[in-house]
């Protein structure tokens, strides 16, 4: 979706602000924020793309009004309602009002969690079919505006390109957060900055991405 | 215990702020599983719930849904923030730096199979499942955004500092990396190529950065001093060293 999320090239936000010894958290609900997202998210009610689907589809004025931490905290409200997990008026209430639902997975204990964040988990699966492309390809990036979770920022759409590297098959986001998988092929794929920025773009510089088989197109023709 | 800086939580630090005390009057037999082994040692602080910012309160609010319906261990959250806090952060990512300066056949390893040799460290996991490495040379400078998200490799670098997730970081890099490149005091010859990498998949990249003058027959350990979290992001080089024997006496 053409949601807040999707920052790159848009203008207004002024100076990065790096912070000198930047503490890990800055409040104790930002880390309440990252540890309930991460113990509530091993509960298997959704994957990382439903998660990011939820963050980007806050309201704009939403989204650019808050910190990070308070992005996650926000979507996981709304995934924990929309799973049947949580209700609004519980929410509201600060406890419990109704019994507890059936989860996919048991709660995660704390002797759990060290093999948790260990383990992690790989998005990547074996696909029969070939990889429809090669390194040193030229291709073009479809023009498209998904209403959906998808992972082709804006900026580098209907753009030439090159394929720098065969990255191997991955779990597809725009399926994935519809539930289903899909996995495809996954390319780098670099972009002239004058391809994507035009006659005011950095002349030695380049951006790459790196794109899922159904972004691409073979190029109309070789890039310059 | 986690150490914060919020005002408002000075208080708060053993976070389990009421759960099991003021609902004893609705069922809670799904409650048998919870180990509130240290709610025995916390007071009621009901008196800064005035003070909370609105997200605090929030966020607060959502962990006493969650801890009341069973869906999360009090404790399995002290955990995953102590982990973050005190084990996973940019130190990782400064020794696995240090090894590819110092021993060429990891270097080629990491080139390779930048997961797998990073494993050699220990090192994995969450946001770091698939790795791959960049390397800055005297003609190409290498960058890493997400300006989707905040995707980060969480298993050698931490937590993403607050800049990184930033709108202005996020919109800008991409369009004008040079530009903001200068305003971390990184000002690149016009003719050094910048490679900036939108991290937009499940690939998490980190940075090599250039191994400064000055660091003959330095060992990993001291190597590893030396590198900072931005120049592994992109965004800092690191500065040669111009007196050797003064950073050396510096050291035990």
């Amino acid at each position: 979706m053409n949601g807040p999320h999707d920052l790159g090239g848009q203008m207004g936000f002024g100076a990065v602000a790096p912070e000198l010894d930047e503490p890990v958290f800055h409040a104790t609900w930002e880390a309440r924020s990252l540890a309930l997202t991460l113990a509530v998210g091993s509960l298997g009610h959704w994957n990382i793309d439903i998660s990011r689907h939820a963050r980007e589809s806050l309201p704009p004025a939403v989204y650019y009004g808050s910190t990070y931490y308070e992005i996650w905290a926000r979507a996981l409200e709304q995934l924990l309602m929309d799973a049947d997990l949580v209700g609004a008026d519980e929410l509201a209430a600060g406890r419990a009002l109704h019994p507890p639902a059936i989860t996919n997975h048991p709660t995660l204990r704390v002797e759990n969690v060290a093999a948790m964040l260990a383990s992690g988990s790989p998005y990547t699966r074996d696909v029969s079919q070939p990889a429809r492309f090669a390194a040193g390809q030229h291709v073009r990036t479809i023009n498209d505006h998904p209403t959906g979770h998808t992972r082709l920022p804006r900026y580098a759409r209907n753009a030439d390109g090159t394929i720098e590297r065969v990255v191997g098959c991955f779990v597809h986001p725009d399926a994935n957060a519809l539930g289903a998988p899909n996995p495809t092929w996954l390319y780098t794929v670099v972009f002239r900055a004058a391809d994507l920025w035009g006659r005011s773009a950095d002349p030695n510089s380049t951006v790459s991405i790196d794109a899922f088989e159904p972004y691409l197109e073979p190029a109309l023709e070789p890039v310059r | 215990m986690v150490a914060m800086t919020d005002p408002h939580d000075h208080d708060h630090d053993h976070h389990d702020h009421d759960h099991d005390h003021d609902h004893d009057d609705h069922d809670h037999d799904h409650d048998h599983d919870h180990d509130h082994d240290h709610d025995h040692d916390h007071d009621h602080h009901d008196h800064d719930h005035s003070e909370l910012t609105d997200i605090a309160a929030r966020v607060r609010a959502l962990e006493s849904v969650l801890i009341d319906k069973g869906y999360v261990d009090p404790a399995a959250l002290d955990a995953i923030i102590d982990t973050y806090q005190h084990d996973v952060g940019p130190r990782n990512g400064a020794r696995v730096v240090a090894r590819a300066w110092a021993d060429p056949a990891y270097l080629d390893r990491l080139r390779t199979d930048a997961t797998s040799a990073i494993a050699e460290l220990d090192y994995g996991g969450r946001q770091g499942e698939h790795m791959a490495i960049v390397e800055n040379t005297d003609d190409t400078h290498h960058v890493v955004v997400c300006t989707l998200c905040s995707c980060y490799p969480w298993s050698v670098l931490g937590l993403p500092p607050v800049w990184y997730k930033s709108p202005a970081y996020r919109s800008r890099v991409v369009i004008d990396p040079r530009g903001v490149l200068a305003e971390f005091g990184t000002t690149l010859p016009d003719d050094v190529h910048v490679r900036v990498w939108d991290s937009t998949a499940e690939l998490r990249y980190l940075v090599i950065p250039q191994r400064p003058a000055g660091t003959d027959g330095w060992g990993e350990e001291r190597l590893a001093e030396l590198v900072t979290r931005n120049s592994m992001i992109g965004t800092e080089v690191i500065s040669p060293i111009v007196d050797a024997s003064a950073t050396a006496g510096a050291e035990s």
